[in-house]
């Protein structure tokens, strides 16, 4: 894991060893979701949420797709069993492990930074722990959500070819001394 | 002359010296002053010059309206031109200077103009610069662009930072004045999130500088007492030198907030906040209106309002004798501030024959003369006033009298800031009583569900007095809320109280009717110098329409959007056409409310982050190995690879010969690859391609054609099959995501019953295509996969591993040698990449770019999207009609292609281009010219689509779109880009090399 200092106020590093699997399906097919559910051991979540368990988050994309983040060592069982799961329904696991670049932010001027570029109301009151929203991050395609309250942390993707960008934006919007302190005194 | 006072200035900080730097004298101010005040305070009226006239000029108000004073700040690359210095805050160490003007602010030249004013009508650029025609592009333009202008643009990158933040809030409340206040205290009680912002430094606007009492208390305490107590609401953000700047659809706004300078470390210099907000509550107030009368430019004239301010907010006289000008109550504060601060004012001049009331009595208390009925006919002096000659405001213009004075103060009356309320569509009403537009309450703009979005309180509501304004203001914070569904609790009602005000007399220009030798030297919008004769001349020249006139006499076009001019020319058009003034109606109002900087619309996107490079797992390996970089769609790909001392052109024919002779490498990891999986994934595909795909077994792969519904070619691509019910399909580098949404498209809204899913695998893997007579002997050396022409025929593709990696390996061929592309996971595409350089080290192996791939392809006859299509451009104008299934009953773009004009024999089709002399290249761009006429010009029959030079082949060769093309095989077209003499060239078949395609069989 690659780690960054940034600000007393937001650190940020890119994680590596965590797999991604994307999932299509009717999510009010109960034997499709129920084959999600069992295999990944996560309950469906609802919309622009994510579900954690253990080591296993379930992301909420659109009305019929899911994002499974799971150990990377775990993502050919893991499409096994799903694979087994849906049997002959109509629904799609494919491992996008390599597709994406993930990242966490975590610290009071997390929120913030993350404000600086998407147009989502971060406000603690409309945004918090199991919040999930594939949205924008400046002018580049990303998706996000937070996974902890104390300290604020969040997880992010975007594409990977897009990773160094991300990163040179990280380090832009957290530079020291560059948070507005709205949502702080919140 | 303007100076400090001793006392009074409860902005600034006396203990707190702040020297700084003037046209490049040392000059002293104080924390808290505006470099307007600290100017003044030092003297310094004159701080301008205007934009046609070069007339000297002084401030004339005290915050954002000013339309004179405006300075270069900073210098070098971090300097701001075109800043109001009456926004301006005074810093230690502040460089500013003065513009337009040469070759300095006291002596410039260009005021000659001024002389020659009477030969600068309105309109007067139209009506000179028309003949000869070409004088305007070669004399008129150069020599006017030179002269005009104000600020000048800094040269170098800017060293500071800008950001935007996104916010949603309930309620946004534009202000932070005693209303912006008083509607956020109710508001805010509600619980309800609300954010104030504040354009200022300071909170209270003008209500403590006008003596208003709130409770019975001086406004100064209880606005002190109500920001604390909306600091204390959670639910509230307070945010000062933060302006509304404008109001858009949908409850969106934007608010241009200044970060303290010098910036921090963090060197953040302007923050846009993009606030989504329910309701918007616009708290901003009014802007004085100047009195037009000749010479009312003159530095030393200025709003009453100003005077007033500068006096009580920054302990600063403007003159030691000033001279009120009148047409309502409220100017006379301005005439008591200046007594009771120990300043002499000789006369209050009052438009009205007989002013009454509680204000009016305290100037005659206070011993001040008031001569009612009169007016300023003349302001006289040159770099500051001298003097006034006065006569009757309903007289001819006849001086009757002469006070001398270094300071006017002028009030026309206030009018209310609609802006923001105007911007996305509220209406305004005349109000006849008050002589002032306001925002209609019935027609506010409306929202998504219908409902009016913006509330105006207080002042800009029309309230002008303050004990109406604070009532109103209450009331519009409740209202914000009360939309909103939330419960609001009950919150104290402000009251206001202050001298009542008796009504103003509605005279815009000084006398009423204006001779036409004082109209043409009184000024009506002071930055672009319209006067008010240029408004009646437009008139007389029948702009009756109030946007003509604007236009053609400049009124309110300048940096200022004409803050203090409108209602006085709108007023003065009304008059001249002989009607009223709400007949002739209001110019638009559009965002922003004052200039936003460049850096603060571009925010965080400059420099590395100006714009997304997407970059293959490879991309840090080609920057080390001398890639010449191109952008395609929104990747960086290597064009070519560049040895020491290599140039482009020589590294491209290396390149090409490499894979002819030996075996290269390139990087195709930005090739899209969409995932199309589930049981009718064959059928979607026969819709989506013009060939057939559900007939393709498991472990093949076709090239396959994608056509819009109008039957142009717009993707092309090789699909494998990798299962039953799944296929992989390549799609070009800038096409990969328009395809992927395509299929999106045609799934969800078309063919929903279709049982498809679409993933989008571009970044899971990486792509390296191998291609040259050695290619097969590379991949066996790495070892893992039986890559002979029995285990992997053309057109196959296996699964496996090769030196250890997990691979797809796809036996297909862009350049038509022996070629494989191998698929790897994107976090091994270096460890591949690198084995391949180490195994093909001995076979020669190079890595190839972009334009080795570009000539190689084209040397082949392969088409390249983009190059040989244009949008206009079938399957059958490309040879490519055995792509078309002629046995399908539909795919996207059959219909389309039965068109007449798509079938007609004269379309431009492709050919082949060899020119006659095999080492000329046809230039990029060049037209097929024929039936030469005798004036040189021809008629094009087609044009080159791709021109290149062949190392293959030792000749350029050349791919044509040409009517008819591949009927007049042999015959020789004369090709030209208009440069040079046409090149002859033959039209021959588009594959150039290898016609029988051996070569891809090793």
């Amino acid at each position: 894991m690659a780690e960054r200092m940034t600000d007393g106020a937001m650190r940020w590093a890119r994680v590596a060893g965590r797999g991604m699997i994307g999932l299509r399906l009717d999510l009010g097919d109960a034997a499709l979701a129920g084959a999600v559910t069992e295999a990944a051991g996560v309950p469906i979540p609802a919309p622009r949420r994510i579900e954690t368990a253990g080591e296993r988050r379930l992301a909420w994309m659109s009305p019929d797709e899911l994002l499974l983040f799971l150990p990377a060592a775990e993502v050919p069982a893991m499409l096994a069993a799903l694979q087994a799961g849906f049997g002959d329904g109509f629904a799609l696991a494919v491992d996008l492990s390599e597709a994406r670049a993930l990242f966490r932010l975590e610290g009071p001027g997390a929120r913030e930074a993350l404000a600086k570029a998407a147009p989502v109301d971060l406000h603690p009151d409309a945004f918090g722990p199991g919040d999930f929203r594939r949205t924008r991050l400046g002018q580049v395609a990303a998706a996000f959500a937070q996974v902890d309250a104390a300290p604020e942390t969040f997880e992010l993707v975007c594409f990977r070819s897009l990773a160094e960008h991300m990163s040179t934006w990280l380090d832009t919007a957290g530079a020291p001394g560059a948070f507005p302190g709205v949502f702080a005194r919140a | 002359m303007a100076r400090r006072l001793p006392d009074r200035g409860r902005l600034i900080d006396r203990a707190r010296p702040a020297p700084f730097r003037w046209n490049g004298r040392a000059l002293s101010g104080f924390e808290g002053d505006t470099l307007a005040s600290a100017l003044l305070a030092n003297g310094e009226v004159l701080m301008g010059r205007s934009f046609k006239y070069h007339r000297p000029r002084g401030a004339v108000a005290s915050g954002a309206e000013e339309p004179n004073a405006l300075a270069a700040i900073g210098a070098g690359a971090g300097a701001v031109p075109n800043t109001r210095a009456t926004t301006q805050p005074l810093r230690t160490g502040l460089e500013a200077a003065s513009q337009n003007h040469w070759p300095s602010l006291e002596m410039d030249v260009g005021e000659l103009n001024a002389f020659a004013a009477p030969l600068f009508p309105a309109g007067f650029y139209y009506k000179t610069f028309i003949h000869p025609r070409r004088a305007w592009k070669h004399l008129f333009e150069p020599v006017i662009r030179n002269a005009a202008g104000l600020g000048r643009a800094p040269d170098g990158p800017d060293p500071d930072r800008y950001e935007y933040f996104y916010a949603t809030y309930d309620v946004l409340i534009a202000g932070g004045g005693t209303s912006g206040l008083a509607a956020a205290l109710a508001a805010g009680a509600s619980g309800a999130r609300v954010l104030v912002v504040e354009q200022s430094g300071w909170w209270g606007g003008r209500a403590a500088t006008d003596g208003v009492t709130v409770d019975g208390r001086p406004a100064a305490d209880w606005v002190s007492d109500a920001v604390a107590r909306l600091s204390d609401m959670a639910n509230v953000t307070l945010r000062l030198n933060a302006q509304a700047a404008g109001v858009y659809d949908h409850g969106y706004a934007l608010v241009a907030e200044q970060a303290p300078r010098p910036a921090g470390a963090s060197g953040l210099r302007e923050r846009l906040w993009r606030v989504r907000a329910r309701r918007i509550v616009t708290a901003t107030g009014a802007i004085e209106r100047p009195l037009a009368f000749a010479g009312n430019d003159r530095p030393g004239v200025m709003l009453a309002s100003a005077v007033r301010d500068y006096l009580d907010l920054w302990g600063v006289a403007c003159g030691e004798r000033t001279v009120l000008a009148a047409n309502n109550d409220d100017g006379y504060r301005t005439a008591l501030a200046l007594k009771a601060a120990g300043l002499e004012v000789p006369a209050i001049l009052d438009a009205r024959d007989a002013p009454a009331g509680p204000l009016v009595d305290a100037a005659r208390d206070a011993g001040i003369l008031i001569r009612t009925g009169m007016g300023v006919m003349r302001a006289l002096g040159r770099k500051q006033v001298s003097g006034v000659e006065i006569g009757r405001i309903d007289g001819s213009g006849r001086a009757e009298d002469r006070i001398d004075c270094d300071c006017v103060a002028m009030s026309g009356g206030w009018s209310p800031v609609v802006h923001l309320w105007s911007h996305c569509g509220g209406k305004l009403l005349w109000d006849d009583g008050q002589a002032l537009f306001r925002p209609d309450p019935d027609r506010p703009p409306l929202s998504h569900d219908g409902a009016g979005f913006v509330i105006a309180a207080g002042t800009a509501a029309g309230r002008i007095q303050a004990p109406t304004a604070m009532a109103d203001a209450h009331e519009a914070g409740l209202r914000a809320v009360e939309g909103l569904g939330e419960p609001a609790s009950p919150a104290a009602i402000p009251v206001a109280d202050a001298e009542a005000e008796g009504p103003l007399h509605p005279v815009w220009t000084s006398p009423a009717k204006m001779p036409p030798k004082l109209a043409s030297k009184a000024f009506l919008d002071f930055q672009n110098d319209v006067k008010v004769a240029d408004v009646q001349l437009a008139a007389r020249e029948g702009y009756e329409s109030v946007e003509h006139a604007k236009r053609y006499t400049t009124l309110g076009m300048a940096t200022d959007q004409g803050k203090t001019s409108n209602i006085a020319g709108l007023a003065i058009l009304a008059e001249a056409r002989g009607a009223a003034i709400p007949e002739v109606g209001t110019t638009t109002f559009r965002p922003p409310y004052t200039p936003l900087t460049l850096g603060a619309l571009a925010g965080e996107a400059r420099g590395p982050l100006f714009k997304p490079v997407r970059k293959t797992p490879m991309d840090a390996w080609h920057d080390r190995h001398g890639a010449h970089w191109e952008p395609v769609a929104d990747w960086r790909r290597p064009y070519a690879f560049l040895r020491d001392g290599e140039r482009v052109q020589d590294a491209v024919t290396r390149e090409i010969v490499t894979v002819r002779e030996r075996v290269g490498m390139m990087d195709a990891s930005t090739l899209g690859k969409l995932l199309v999986k589930g049981p009718d994934a064959g059928r979607f595909l026969d819709l989506l391609y013009t060939n057939m795909m559900s007939s393709l077994k498991p472990g093949k792969c076709r090239y396959g054609l994608m056509c819009t519904e109008q039957g142009f070619l717009f993707d092309d691509g090789v699909a494998a099959r990798l299962s039953a019910d799944a296929f992989l399909v390549h799609n070009t580098t800038g096409g990969a995501d328009r395809v992927h949404a395509w299929m999106e498209e045609w799934l969800q809204t078309e063919w929903w019953d279709l049982k498809v899913h679409v993933a989008n695998l571009t970044e899971q893997y990486a792509q390296i295509a191998v291609a040259g007579p050695k290619a097969r002997a590379v991949l066996e050396k790495l070892g893992g996969m039986a890559l002979d022409g029995q285990a992997l025929p053309f057109l196959g593709w296996a699964e496996g591993e090769l030196a250890g990696i997990p691979a797809r390996v796809y036996r297909i061929s862009f350049s038509g040698e022996l070629s494989f592309e191998l698929a790897v996971p994107a976090g091994r595409g270096q460890e591949m990449w690198d084995r391949l350089a180490e195994a093909g080290a001995e076979f020669g192996i190079a890595p190839y770019g972009t334009e080795a791939m570009h000539v190689l392809r084209a040397e082949k006859g392969f088409i390249m999207i983009g190059d040989e299509t244009d949008g206009t451009v079938t399957p059958l104008d490309l040879g490519l009609g055995w792509a078309v299934s002629k046995k399908k009953t539909d795919f996207i773009g059959k219909r389309g292609m039965e068109r007449s004009d798509l079938s007609r024999p004269d379309r431009l089709r492709l050919v082949g281009l060899e020119t006659e002399d095999p080492s000329v290249v046809i230039p990029d761009g060049a037209h097929a010219l024929e039936d030469l006429r005798e004036d040189g010009r021809a008629r094009t029959a087609g044009h080159v689509t791709s021109t290149y030079w062949s190392p293959t082949l030792g000749r350029s060769i050349a791919m044509a779109l040409l009517e008819r093309g591949p009927e007049r095989l042999g015959e020789v077209v004369r090709m030209s880009n208009g440069a040079g003499a046409p090149i002859p060239a033959k039209i021959v078949s588009p594959v150039f090399f290898d016609p029988d395609g051996e070569r891809q069989n090793g």
